[in-house]
């Protein structure tokens, strides 16, 4: 018995050995990329070239940042989708937390139909032209607000944000509540908001990230450089090769314009993405918690 | 005739009550109106404009005033020279992206469910979820950095052991094993959250039971874990299978050269480059509306099947 005991467990031992191994094999193969960034961003992009960088930066050099920072694009860029992310969630949460809290109500007339009515555009949308025909005869072309508006209130949030209500606020409060008076207004302000704030992290959190990383839409709607959020600027730089002359003002051969393209193209990867790397960690929580609530219905 | 009267007015008493509650209720069809006017304006509005694929579209005569053509437009885009192209593309890519995604995160969801120590466990998870906050145009820059040709980490690797430098991001061959590796980098670390609350619901005391019957671990995996979330696996593959014609166009769209065009060329991204950029607007919307009815066909069969499989549906 005593031997067969530890048989078994010699067994387990190299299952948890070979588990482990092939973990931190996945894991670095997923850090390793972002880390190569990292380091190659503060090298010398002749070394890039040569292919002499793996674990740390050769060359040390902050020629790529300094070039970044002096760019006004990227700033002007920047700041655009900060307007738009901040803009745009206040907006895109009120609307789908507003829409969600009446229709985790039992006994809401209407109901059901209202929820069609959202639903039905999961399955069918008018496309791209027609939409952009729309943004177009309602003069929103080249604004932010053709970026927030369209797609404010998902019906995937709102089924989100209603699963959670449904779960965490029983409708035998709002009796009570209603009981003694309280109006639907004052009761959701005062009580079901106030108890609902993870979900509304969640919310935040979902739009941020959404609009700090789209694109689609303001390469569509917006013409004017001026508006572009952050990605499109990236998108010049990183997939166009379009680097702001401005950039690279000092420097004369076209093959030293590449390496410092180069170097430039590692920085900006890291000043866009990095704020959003460096937050997540602590935010990973509400992360998952929306993920769970969304499976419950979907 | 008393039972006669007290059917007549129960319809009107139903009928009173509800507009008292209607009454009682009026600021929670407030909260509703943002939304409902929202989707009037952008979401069902255009669904009227679609019309647009049955006509010849000119901007002076607007969407109603615009001459009827009948479905012009679709035999147009179905006799066209790229039409199998497209959809094939199209379908090449999901489903290998569907074969080859899908039980990337099922398997990694069950090695790092048998991971004893928490905070290395915290460690990974916290790791393989990042990529998926990167956005796309810093997954393709990244691709483009890493595979460039002469300055690329990935060519570095390949000469050093004495191979030639392979123009990866212009060469149509390729264009899918990059979209899918990447997606696979990307998404995967994120995925597994669904795979390991299920996980977590396995009864522990099967665990138990088998231990107490000499099962190993990877016994243990294979009859008891893989068992337990066989519904959620089955009901996520169903839903993936859905969406097999609604593949997004922002990472092909970057990726998308003229020197790839032959793979790359996928719906989304030809309704782009036909409505956007060469402003045929109804032809455009015609290939558009094609693709969302056969969403809608796959999608209502696929939760037929659902229905009837595992008794839990999307609606």
């Amino acid at each position: 018995m005593n031997s067969l005991l530890k048989r078994k467990s010699r067994g387990d031992m190299w299952f948890d050995i070979i588990n482990y191994a092939l973990l931190t094999f996945i894991m670095l193969l997923v850090l390793y990329p972002l880390y190569f960034v990292l380091v190659a961003s503060f090298s010398d992009p002749n070394y890039i070239y040569s292919g002499e960088i793996w674990l740390f930066p050769k060359g040390f050099t902050l020629d790529g940042y300094e070039r970044i920072f002096n760019d006004s694009s990227i700033w002007i860029g920047y700041a655009n989708s900060i307007l738009y992310a901040t803009l745009g969630t206040l907006i895109g949460v009120a609307v789908t937390v507003f829409a969600a809290y009446p229709l985790a109500r039992k006994n809401l007339a209407g109901k059901s139909f209202i929820m069609w009515f959202l639903l039905i555009t999961m399955f069918f949308s008018g496309g791209l032209i027609p939409t952009y025909l729309l943004i177009k005869d309602l003069h929103l072309l080249n604004t932010m607000w053709a970026l927030i508006l369209p797609g404010a209130g998902g019906v995937f949030n709102v089924i989100i944000v209603r699963t959670f209500f449904q779960s965490s606020i029983p409708d035998e409060m709002w009796e009570a509540a209603s009981i003694d008076g309280c109006s639907n207004t004052r009761f959701f302000w005062s009580i079901v908001l106030p108890l609902s704030k993870s979900i509304l992290a969640v919310m935040v959190l979902y739009h941020v990230v959404g609009f700090w990383n789209g694109f689609f839409d303001a390469l569509i709607y917006l013409s004017d450089d001026k508006k572009y959020p952050l990605q499109l600027v990236l998108r010049n730089i990183l997939i166009q090769n379009q680097v702001n002359s401005g950039m690279m003002i000092d420097v004369e051969s076209y093959a030293a314009k590449m390496r410092v393209t180069e170097l430039i193209k590692y920085g900006v990867i890291m000043v866009s993405s990095l704020p959003l790397l460096m937050l997540y960690p602590f935010l990973q929580k509400y992360f998952v918690k929306g993920v769970m609530i969304g499976s419950i219905k979907g | 005739m008393d039972s006669i009267t007290s059917q007549v007015q129960q319809p009107t008493k139903t009928k009173q009550k509800r507009w008292s509650r209607f009454k009682r209720d009026y600021e929670l069809y407030l909260f509703l109106l943002p939304i409902i006017i929202i989707y009037l304006l952008f979401k069902y509005y255009p669904m009227y404009g679609v019309q647009i694929a049955f006509k010849d579209f000119s901007p002076s005569r607007g969407i109603w005033g615009s001459e009827w053509v009948g479905f012009q437009h679709f035999i147009d885009f179905f006799n066209s020279y790229n039409f199998w192209t497209v959809i094939m593309n199209t379908l090449s890519l999901s489903f290998l992206s569907l074969l080859f995604g899908f039980p990337a995160p099922i398997i990694i969801a069950i090695m790092l469910n048998q991971m004893l120590g928490k905070t290395y466990k915290k460690f990974v998870q916290t790791v393989i979820y990042a990529p998926h906050f990167i956005s796309t145009v810093v997954l393709i820059g990244m691709l483009n950095v890493f595979l460039s040709p002469n300055s690329g980490m990935i060519n570095h690797i390949i000469t050093m052991f004495g191979g030639e430098p392979i123009l990866f991001m212009a060469d149509e061959g390729w264009f899918r094993p990059l979209y899918i590796l990447s997606g696979i980098w990307q998404e995967t670390g994120f995925a597994t959250i669904i795979y390991l609350a299920a996980l977590a619901g396995v009864n522990p005391e099967l665990h138990e039971a088998a231990t107490m019957d000499g099962a190993s671990k990877w016994k243990r995996v294979l009859y008891v874990d893989i068992p337990s979330i066989l519904p959620t696996i089955v009901i996520l593959l169903i839903l993936a299978l859905g969406n097999i014609m609604s593949i997004g166009f922002e990472k092909a769209f970057l990726m998308q050269s003229d020197l790839n065009y032959a793979t790359s060329n996928i719906i989304p991204t030809y309704v782009y480059e036909m409505g956007i950029q060469k402003a045929q607007y109804s032809f455009s919307t015609a290939v558009g509306l094609f693709n969302s009815l056969i969403n809608i066909v796959l999608i209502v069969t696929v939760n037929r099947i659902a229905k009837k499989m595992t008794e839990t549906s999307l609606w």
